[in-house]
């Protein structure tokens, strides 16, 4: 509940840029109460871990590469007059535990080359790939979901 | 400093721009939903983070307010994507002839 606060508070004062005396009264009272009314609700928020800061950074710019590689990937495909797709949906395994990181797994795999997650059922997510290199689990899972999970698992477990 | 803040910033926007371009040729050409789904997820979220930083070049002053509309776009554009293909799937969306493989199918029909 307190990191929760803290990230309210942070957030309120990032968006205000401003440190006046009552802005802040205002931030603390309304992340105070936010905090404690949705504590259970929001607590998916807090799962992070504070050591794991290096890590975050390091797996930020590996999500930017890899966000970059995907819109150079969607060009090229988009700009070929063949239209090369061998579109289809995979099956993928992930080893993370908690929900935040397999929700920012999710998300990041939306968000990189030809694969946007289309469903999740516990540990198994469901890939829909634009350029099907193997529809076995397990060759997926090391093409699709490995390069991120090494950082998460330091970040969320 | 001002000049090439503005350069910066000129150059940001022309490749968000572009990006955004390339995401709507993208919705054209693709021949079905899901794969306009990621044609379109993936332009949208970098040709807006590119012009929120061509904004941020051009207005420091807003940098810290852009910065966080990029951080919320960098986790509700895959979410809304995600939810719609799912939606699309289960309410059985034509797929394109030429998809490989739907493993979802195969197991959501066992």
């Amino acid at each position: 509940m307190i990191a929760l606060f803290a990230s309210l508070l942070l957030f309120w004062l990032l968006l205000n840029g401003s440190p006046a005396g009552d802005v802040v009264m205002v931030g603390v009272a309304a992340s105070l109460s936010i905090a404690f009314l949705f504590r259970d609700g929001l607590a998916i928020f807090a799962e992070w871990r504070p050591r794991a800061l290096a890590t975050t950074v390091r797996y930020f710019f590996f999500f930017l590469k890899e966000l970059i590689k995907a819109n150079l990937n969607v060009a090229k495909i988009v700009l070929a007059p063949s239209l090369p797709l061998t579109p289809g949906f995979v099956k993928v395994r992930t080893r993370l535990k908690s929900r935040m990181g397999r929700l920012l797994l999710a998300n990041s795999i939306t968000l990189t080359p030809g694969t946007l997650t289309v469903d999740m059922d516990g540990e198994w997510l469901y890939i829909h790939w634009v350029s099907v290199d193997s529809a076995e689990i397990a060759a997926a899972t090391a093409a699709i979901v490995t390069g991120f999970e090494e950082y998460l698992e330091v970040m969320y477990g | 400093m001002d000049s090439v803040l503005g350069l910066l910033g000129g150059l940001f926007l022309i490749a968000g721009a572009a990006f955004l371009l390339l995401g709507g040729l993208g919705l054209v050409r693709m021949p079905d939903v899901f794969n306009r789904i990621q044609a379109g997820t993936k332009a949208t979220t970098l040709g807006t983070l590119f012009g929120l930083a061509g904004a941020a070049c051009l207005q420091p002053d807003w940098a810290l307010k852009l910065m966080l509309i990029g951080l919320f776009i960098l986790f509700t554009n895959p979410i809304s994507s995600q939810v719609l293909a799912r939606a699309a799937h289960r309410s059985h969306a034509e797929k394109s002839a030429l998809t490989a493989v739907d493993r979802l199918e195969d197991d959501q029909g066992a």
